[in-house]
């Protein structure tokens, strides 16, 4: 009995401390940043200055004066919003497929869908960065990182979806099939309103990971379609870093989906638990 | 009007074959139950009338009509499932309005049929709950309202009862024989539970392995099994089935007595055994017999029911004599011998 009551007093603190230390941990950096964001370049280097500093707002009205944050925050809400779109619009039709019709190719179909996701990025560099300027015209379009971005989220798409899908009931699908209801009606009445917290959870997550891509939208634009990935790329000086004005930049960025994050924390835990938290 | 015809239906998933080619006749407004062990194939056979599975080859012929490449939706058939399969995120109301929804019927003629059928299904007090607020009785009879209000040519029971409680599966079978009754339409009912297929079939079909072993009303297949295994499957207890010398004396292969057509006595009789168990029902007493020197297949056990009571306790000897004109026979085959 002692020792019982013992490891669970002891359970009891360490799991929350540990969870909070690891918690610190990631969230060290973010604060760094946002620290940082409010230092001069000078200050932001200096070692001595590390918490004790006076505080600016120089780079963030920079910021405004200089780049037209607001030019790469629209793009970074257009391509993110039509990707994620797109992948359900696609994805949603494809999951229900592998859900309701399996047959023996589904597994590997998914797995195989999956696997795309452990090509390196690298490896596709050269024929994708040709093929898009010098073939197909594409370079620098929102129609092109919206593309992009949604082929890459596409797998983890259909993967989520496919698992919230599969906790429907067979039955009920065949019940609306003897009711009457067409394949479209069976996704739109049945389907998406009874998998309607998953498919939310996906679309979150599916945003965010466009909203943060960077290796693509870096590459694939310069101006026009240029996401706020690359206007934080775009502030990495040829003659040193500016930390402080990065840092800057880099709140801004990441602020809006932080925010996003934070709102949807519970939309967003049970999606990443793939619906094993019902 | 729903008269249903298989003829040569067969199903294969992959390259198994559940049920291989068979014909089947259900006349309009009959009761037919189809009966028989686990995995079986009475689902499968059932789905297939439904349309909710293809056809490996033959055909599905509904009042007259070739069905066999009809969406399920447009077979005019009402399908209750054993998980109910209501939709979760309707209310009652909704739930038993889909059908006629998804059919353009208008509002004013929904509202009725749905004011109807919760009167007669006792759900009135129910309508504007979702079917998670309900008990499993509640949420059957959504499942039936939901079925009858597309007044279809035929009615699907996929075991709608195995979910309920022993108590409630009485009250079900009773309201699902007058609803029977009441309007007349002919329904098919999948169950492995023989007493359901007794008490409920105008019709039984007993299945295995997807093949139909017999078509017949209770009392035929009570009376006259058509081989070993609807003996065995038809009857609760089951038939005792002897072989050996006894069964050569009546020149079969096996006989068969069922346990209530056996008479017990203290004193004297044809067969002598050593009580094992017996079971007090009240009404009735099933008196288990071992060590008979028959052979009755392994087990050793030789069943005997006797109507009232019976003062038999365990290692008792009873003499056991069985009623001559109720003896079944068998051939080798298994089939039955007049
Ligand atoms: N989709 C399927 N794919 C492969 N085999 C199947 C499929 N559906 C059913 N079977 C097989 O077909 C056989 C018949 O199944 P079915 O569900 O019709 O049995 P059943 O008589 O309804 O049994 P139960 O009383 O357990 O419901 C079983 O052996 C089952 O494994
Ligand atoms: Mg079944």
């Amino acid at each position: 009995m002692a020792i019982v009551a013992q490891t669970s007093r002891f359970s009891r603190i360490a799991w929350p401390t540990l969870a909070w230390v690891v918690g610190l941990i990631f969230f060290f950096p973010i604060f760094y940043m946002v620290l940082t964001s409010f230092k001069t370049d000078a200050d932001a280097v200096n070692p001595d200055m590390l918490f004790s500093f006076t505080p600016t707002l120089e780079n963030y009205a920079n910021m405004t004066d200089n780049y037209d944050y607001w030019r790469f925050a629209t793009n970074s809400v257009i391509v993110s919003v039509f990707a994620t779109l797109f992948a359900l619009v696609v994805g949603v039709p494809c999951a229900y497929a592998m859900a309701f019709n399996p047959s023996r190719a589904t597994k590997d179909v998914l797995m195989w869908m999956l696997s795309t996701k452990m090509l390196p990025a690298a490896a596709v560099l050269y024929p994708m960065t040709f093929l898009t300027k010098n073939v197909f015209g594409l370079f620098d379009t929102h129609f092109l990182v919206i593309l992009v971005l949604c082929l890459i989220n596409l797998p983890i798409v259909v993967w989520m979806l496919f698992t919230y899908f599969k906790d429907i009931p067979k039955d009920i699908i065949e019940a609306g099939k003897m009711d009457g209801l067409t394949t479209w009606g069976e996704v739109k009445e049945i389907l998406i309103p009874l998998a309607w917290g998953g498919i939310v959870s996906t679309a979150l997550l599916t945003f965010i990971f466009c909203w943060n891509e960077a290796y693509w939208t870096v590459r694939l634009t310069t101006i026009d379609a240029a996401t706020l990935s690359k206007l934080i790329e775009g502030n990495r000086a040829p003659e040193g870093l500016f930390f402080g004005r990065l840092s800057a930049v880099s709140t801004a960025a990441v602020g809006p989906i932080i925010v996003l994050g934070w709102f949807c924390q519970k939309q967003l835990v049970s999606g990443v638990a793939f619906g094993a938290v019902k | 009007m729903g008269s249903i015809v298989l003829k040569d239906v067969n199903k294969k998933f992959g390259e198994t074959e559940v049920i291989p080619p068979l014909d089947l006749e259900i006349n309009d407004g009959e009761f037919v139950v189809f009966v028989g062990p686990s995995g079986c194939g009475k689902s499968t056979l059932l789905r297939l009338i439904a349309g909710l599975e293809d056809l490996t080859g033959g055909q599905v012929n509904i009042d007259g009509k070739d069905v066999t490449e009809v969406s399920p939706a447009k077979r005019g058939l009402s399908m209750v499932f054993q998980s109910y399969a209501l939709y979760p995120h309707m209310t009652v109301r909704k739930n038993i309005a889909f059908p006629m929804r998804m059919a353009g019927i208008d509002q004013a003629t929904q509202d009725a049929k749905i004011d109807a059928a919760a009167k007669s299904l006792n759900l009135t007090d129910y309508l504007d709950r979702k079917p998670g607020q309900l008990s499993g009785g509640q949420r059957q009879r959504v499942a039936i309202g939901r079925a009858i209000v597309r007044e279809p040519s035929a009615f699907l029971f996929d075991e709608p009862l195995s979910n309920l409680d022993a108590a409630l599966r009485v009250g079900m079978r009773l309201e699902i024989m007058e609803l029977h009754k009441k309007l007349n339409t002919t329904m098919i009912y999948v169950t492995h539970d023989q007493v359901e297929a007794m008490t409920m079939a105008d019709k039984i079909v007993v299945l295995q392995a997807g093949v139909i072993e017999q078509v017949g009303s209770p009392l035929e297949l009570y009376h006259k099994p058509r081989n070993k295994f609807v003996a065995g499957f038809i009857g609760s207890p089951k038939m005792n089935q002897i072989e050996g010398a006894e069964a050569a004396k009546h020149n079969a292969k096996t006989i068969g007595i069922r346990p209530e057509h056996v008479d017990v006595s203290k004193t004297e009789g044809t067969w002598k055994g050593v009580v094992g168990v017996a079971e007090h029902l009240g009404s009735d007493t099933f008196i288990h017999v071992h060590e008979t020197g028959l052979d009755v297949g392994e087990g050793d056990l030789f069943t005997v029911r006797i109507s009232g009571n019976i003062e038999v306790s365990h290692g008792d000897t009873v003499y056991l004599t069985p009623q001559m004109d109720k003896l079944h026979k068998f051939d080798a085959q298994g089939l039955r011998i007049e």
